[in-house]
């Protein structure tokens, strides 16, 4: 019975490809047009003529520089969670001791604590240390808010590996560190691909954090070139259509490489 | 699960023999605590410790130069008499139901249908899945464009929109909000219901199939019980991103018309970063954070997370 067509959620499904499909044609098609063809024939029309000068204009109004920025945080942002959430999952799938099971409670319930339930003494914070509009100041909180999914994700990953694997090296006179090098790394590789794209996501699309710890022109990220853009530009909607969409190229290509990797991590995630 | 805890009443000292890499030997090969120390200590810095400031700045008053100074309960008084602090709480409440009753009816059915057998469904799901990828912000100056009222689609689409000015009153602005936040996350808890469905047993289909049920009835009588779960995290995860919406609200309507889709996640950046009181601001992040952990408390609980499940239980 599983191989009938089930016709209702086909339809919910088509109807879906329109409403996520549609906004993204709209704004590519519109990225390409002057704004008076743009506002004469209307966001819904086939365009008529083909200019790339609204993303000329883009990258005039200093994108290049705010990519450079976001790709710094991101690769910050990836290069912690990689170091400190192999170990603390390994650890937590293998120990058995109380303080690690307690440790994984601390994290799961980090996993509700909200940016912004905290940004107010984050900004009072990293004042104080000095990291105030510095891209530093903005990567290390990135990457603690990314630490809690990332623990879920890759400990998922690790409860896999069977213990006859532990066994083998155990007998083999193995200690941890040679048991996580040899056997638990390797074995985790979907895992680690896993929080590597969801952690450089974090750090791509990151908001809230950059609008508060940053001020200077020479530390803007990306999300916050469009949210300045559309407050200036606010009647160019080619313009920031173009904007959105060179914003979103980087995340697309990762994606077209890493979709497994992105998607069978997250599917897990919702647990069983 | 794969990974069952061999016995603790591991065999005794020296008659291992048997059983090589059980009791005392296998012990030598589990990591201890300080494995995680690196990771414990570094989030502690970053979401503990401000999370313990929070509670001392919202009895300080602190206007973002100098020290914060200790006020007693001014702000906390301050708020319980504030009409917007009160209205944004059932704001934010409207906006959490209005959330899970859009986003979860879809996703469970997309998720279903994308369980299924995989066709044309790998390349249609992979298109699904692209708002998961972007930024609330894009997501945001995205829709704020296309909706705009001079030059966006209500313009051409008079039938449907009216004036097309979507901004210009609650209603339709808070319709806005809930309608960007759906195509945003629809394609997360599609993946969540996407992984609960495909980790129903066959079987029980094969049972249904034979007592003559269909379709529809399998789907209320297997897939959904199933999916329970599932559900309650997917809920619990509306939730909490619900609560705490703000890239949505700051770029597409700013709070307002007036403070019509002022939430509070909202009014903790206006109290804070706009009218510089830390302290003021300090205290609605802590109404936050009470109710995250509340719910978060819940999630532990119910959802079974913390009993080291393996992803193949079930099977």
């Amino acid at each position: 019975m599983r191989t009938r067509p089930n016709y209702i959620a086909g339809a919910a499904a088509a109807l879906w490809l329109v409403i996520v499909a549609l906004p993204l044609y709209v704004m590519v098609a519109a990225s390409v047009q002057t704004r008076g063809d743009f506002s004469a024939n209307g966001p819904l029309s086939v365009p008529t003529s083909l200019t790339f000068d609204n993303y000329l204009e883009v990258f005039r109004q200093g994108f290049g520089g705010y990519f450079l920025n976001t790709f710094i945080v991101t690769g910050g942002v990836v290069a912690i969670v990689l170091l400190v959430v192999p170990p603390l999952s390994y650890a937590i799938v293998r120990s058995q001791g109380r303080s690690t099971t307690f440790v994984f409670r601390f994290f799961l319930l980090g996993l509700a604590i909200p940016v912004q339930a905290v940004i107010v003494p984050m900004f009072y914070l990293i004042n104080t240390a000095g990291l105030y509009d510095t891209l530093l100041g903005i990567i290390l909180p990135t990457a603690a808010f990314a630490l809690p999914i990332c623990t879920l994700i890759l400990t998922g990953t690790m409860r896999d590996i069977t213990p006859e694997l532990y066994e083998a090296m155990s007998v083999d006179g193995a200690t941890p560190a040679r048991a996580f090098f040899r056997l638990v790394l390797p074995l985790s590789k979907g895992g680690l691909s896993t929080i590597a794209v969801f952690s450089a996501l974090q750090g791509w699309n990151g908001f809230l954090l950059p609008l508060i710890l940053t001020q200077s022109e020479s530390n803007r990220v990306i999300t916050l070139g469009l949210f300045n853009f559309q407050t200036q530009y606010g009647v160019n909607v080619p313009g920031i259509l173009a904007a959105v969409t060179v914003s979103m190229i980087p995340v697309l290509l990762v994606y077209l490489f890493a979709r497994r990797a992105l998607v069978q991590g997250l599917m897990g995630v919702g647990g069983k | 699960m794969t990974t069952l805890n061999p016995p603790r009443s591991a065999s005794p000292e020296g008659s291992t023999a048997n059983r090589p890499a059980r009791g005392g030997r296998e012990h030598k090969t589990r990591p201890g605590f300080l494995w995680t120390l690196p990771a414990t200590v570094f989030f502690s810095l970053f979401a503990v410790v401000p999370l313990i400031a929070v509670v001392l700045l919202s009895f300080s008053s602190w206007r973002g130069i100098g020290d914060p100074k200790f006020v007693g309960l001014e702000n906390w008084q301050e708020l319980a008499g504030d009409s917007v602090m009160i209205q944004s709480l059932w704001l934010s409440l409207l906006f959490i139901v209005l959330g899970v009753l859009t986003q979860t009816p879809i996703s469970i059915l997309l998720g279903v249908w994308a369980a299924g057998e995989q066709r044309n469904r790998a390349v249609l799901s992979a298109i699904y899945f692209v708002p998961l990828l972007l930024s609330s912000a894009a997501i945001s100056v995205l829709w704020r464009a296309l909706l705009d009222p001079n030059f966006g689609i209500p313009g051409q689409l008079s039938w449907l929109f009216g004036d097309g000015n979507l901004f210009g009153n609650q209603s339709t602005a808070i319709a806005v909000i809930i309608f960007v936040g759906m195509w945003q996350f629809t394609p997360f808890h599609t993946l969540i219901y996407q992984g609960a469905a495909k980790s129903v047993p066959a079987v029980l289909y094969q049972a249904a199939e034979v007592d003559g049920a269909g379709r529809v009835r399998a789907f209320f009588s297997i897939t959904l019980p199933q999916m329970r779960n599932s559900i309650i995290t997917s809920v619990i995860l509306m939730v909490v991103g619900g609560l705490t919406t703000f890239e949505t609200v700051l770029i597409l309507t700013d709070g307002g018309p007036g403070t019509a889709t002022t939430i509070t996640a909202f009014y903790m950046y206006e109290q804070a970063f706009q009218r510089f009181d830390f302290g003021v601001g300090a205290a609605v992040a802590l109404v936050l954070v009470v109710v995250a952990t509340a719910i978060s408390l819940i999630m532990v609980k119910v959802s079974g997370y913390d009993k080291m499940r393996s992803t193949m239980e079930g099977l």
